[in-house]
């Protein structure tokens, strides 16, 4: 028990000293998950309809040619940045870059760096995923949409995305609580960061478990908060459970067809009927056998 | 001969070595309505999809008002949106509601401003008696009504030929009779369709032509007096002849 009580109050003494930096690092951390994701996902979508172009040996030579070439050059991506840790990737970039510019070209800003970084790693993640969207979706959707006449961006776009980001937002939920974690390794290139704030902190203090503590809780607390938005941006996808009948009469949804185009349709002369009916009743009242 | 909207020469299709249609021939002219009738495997639903360039055809041409249209970079998309097509599956856009559905087409293929293509989508959901399920989604309406749908979203194009494939198999018998009964209205109204069915009594009242088809090749067509009342091959009356005694 006294232990415990020792813990809160190290856990006190780390936050009254180093509490804004805490919660800066938090702030950060939510910052590059979030835009890391965001942009992650449309590389991804890019990546995914790229892969999906349809050909068939009745296109010319050149577009077959370039489709391949395509797919070949999203699947070298994906299978590097997906196969190497995300730490090295940030070191490779962030040093990559002036090594092969001798230094004319180098991150003077931290934040274009880790983007970066993050971005391309979850692109590769996302790349699979909006393939593995896509394909679930039913091909009678995409015949559907090529039969009014669709081209594929259109199809794409109108039919098929809509219902593959239905699809893979778990997914998409999955590479955001695993950045919101994994950023932790962008201290390597000195992004500031929740893990860099304990590394600040416990370089200072050397209260190692307390902070350690501090950030169990808060990385928790992150997920958790992400994963209960998710789930309800996942519910307002779906959309309402029920609908509105348009018309107030039960009968007239059973009147099928009406083969006279020109004069009108069964509402139409419903409404005229109904309206007709509520000025009589209006004027003279409701006649007692009708009730 | 009246104007020949579709005219179908010499078709072909096999899937690897799988002959599924033969030597295919013939014409669909306006205000026609053919029904193609067969039984299962024998090609039917493989030659309308052809048409529609659902499915390359192996050899063969399909000549749309004289125009070659599985000639190599043939804009697809653009002669699809003259051909309307119905399918077994409803294949109803699920992201959107019924009305969006038929809404879609219009403003990204033909165009038209919403207000514009609402209306007309509209006119058409009025037509087959769908136009208080407008706010729903596919999901929430029954197979029959999914077909009405489907049928608005496909005039909702104005094409000038309208494919049906086997747009009643995936019904509960109590439902098949809305279907058709809006596709009866169709006919009479003159619109041109070519109908994949086994709906035989739909085949001998509704359409001014059957042809019956077999094993990938076309067996007998005529008008549905000559196919049903006096069919010239064996096959045919085989064909038939299970149909009468159920």
């Amino acid at each position: 028990m006294g232990k415990f009580v020792q813990l809160f109050a190290d856990i006190a003494k780390l936050w009254g000293k180093y509490g804004s930096s805490y919660i800066t690092g938090m702030r950060n951390t939510l910052i590059l998950a979030l835009v890391g994701t965001v942009i992650g996902c449309l590389i991804g979508f890019v990546c995914g309809v790229l892969n999906t172009i349809p050909y068939t040996k009745n296109d010319p030579l050149p577009k077959r040619f370039l489709l391949k070439l395509v797919r070949a050059i999203v699947r070298i991506y994906v299978e590097v940045f997906r196969g190497t840790p995300m730490v090295l990737q940030a070191v490779f970039v962030f040093y990559g870059l002036p090594y092969f510019t001798d230094s004319a070209l180098k991150f003077t800003n931290i934040w274009v760096a880790a983007i970066l970084v993050v971005s391309i790693n979850t692109g590769a993640y996302m790349a699979e995923s909006v393939r593995g969207g896509i394909i679930s979706i039913d091909p009678g959707q995409t015949e559907g949409a090529k039969a009014i006449g669709m081209n594929h961006v259109q199809t794409m776009t109108s039919v098929i995305l809509p219902q593959a980001l239905r699809n893979i937002m778990p997914q998409i939920g999955n590479n955001f609580i695993i950045n919101v974690k994994d950023t932790s390794v962008m201290f390597i290139i000195g992004f500031p960061d929740f893990f860099a704030a304990h590394r600040a902190a416990v370089g200072a203090s050397y209260l190692y478990f307390p902070s350690a503590t501090v950030e169990m809780a808060g990385y928790l607390t992150m997920t958790l908060i992400a994963s209960f938005l998710l789930r309800w941006a996942e519910k307002r996808l779906d959309g309402s459970s029920s609908y509105e009948l348009v018309q107030e009469d039960q009968l007239t949804m059973t009147a099928g067809t009406y083969s006279h185009p020109d004069r009108g349709t069964p509402f139409d002369e419903r409404s005229k009927e109904y309206r007709d009916q509520v000025s009589q009743e209006l004027k003279y009242g409701r006649t007692r056998g009708e009730r | 001969m009246a104007d020949k909207i579709l005219q179908v020469n010499h078709l072909s299709k096999a899937f690897g070595s799988n002959q599924v249609l033969r030597d295919i021939d013939f014409t669909v002219a306006k205000g026609d309505v053919t029904s193609i009738i067969g039984a299962s495997g024998s090609g039917k639903s493989t030659l309308l999809r052809c048409i529609n360039l659902l499915e390359i055809p192996t050899s063969g041409e399909i000549l749309y008002h004289g125009e070659n249209v599985t000639g190599r970079g043939y804009n697809a998309a653009a002669y699809r949106s003259h051909v309307g097509m119905v399918f077994q599956s409803f294949n109803l856009f699920n992201n959107m509601t019924v009305l969006e559905n038929c809404i879609v087409g219009q403003v990204k293929v033909l165009k038209k401003s919403r207000d514009e293509a609402r209306t007309h989508a509209m006119y058409y959901l009025e037509k087959v008696g769908m136009a208080p399920y407008i706010n729903a989604k596919p999901r929430q309406i029954s197979g029959g009504q999914k077909q009405r749908v489907a049928i608005a979203r496909a005039l909702a194009m104005d094409p000038e030929v309208l494919l049906f494939d086997e747009p009643t198999s995936a019904l509960d018998p109590e439902m098949v009779g809305e279907v058709l009964n809006v596709m009866r209205s169709l006919a009479r109204e003159g619109m041109t369709m070519l109908v994949v069915t086994h709906e035989m009594a739909f085949a001998r009242d509704v359409s001014n032509h059957v042809v019956y088809m077999n094993q990938g090749v076309i067996c007998e067509e005529g008008t549905p007096a000559e196919v049903f009342g006096n069919p010239q091959m064996q096959e045919t009356r085989d064909f038939l002849s299970r149909f009468r005694n159920a």
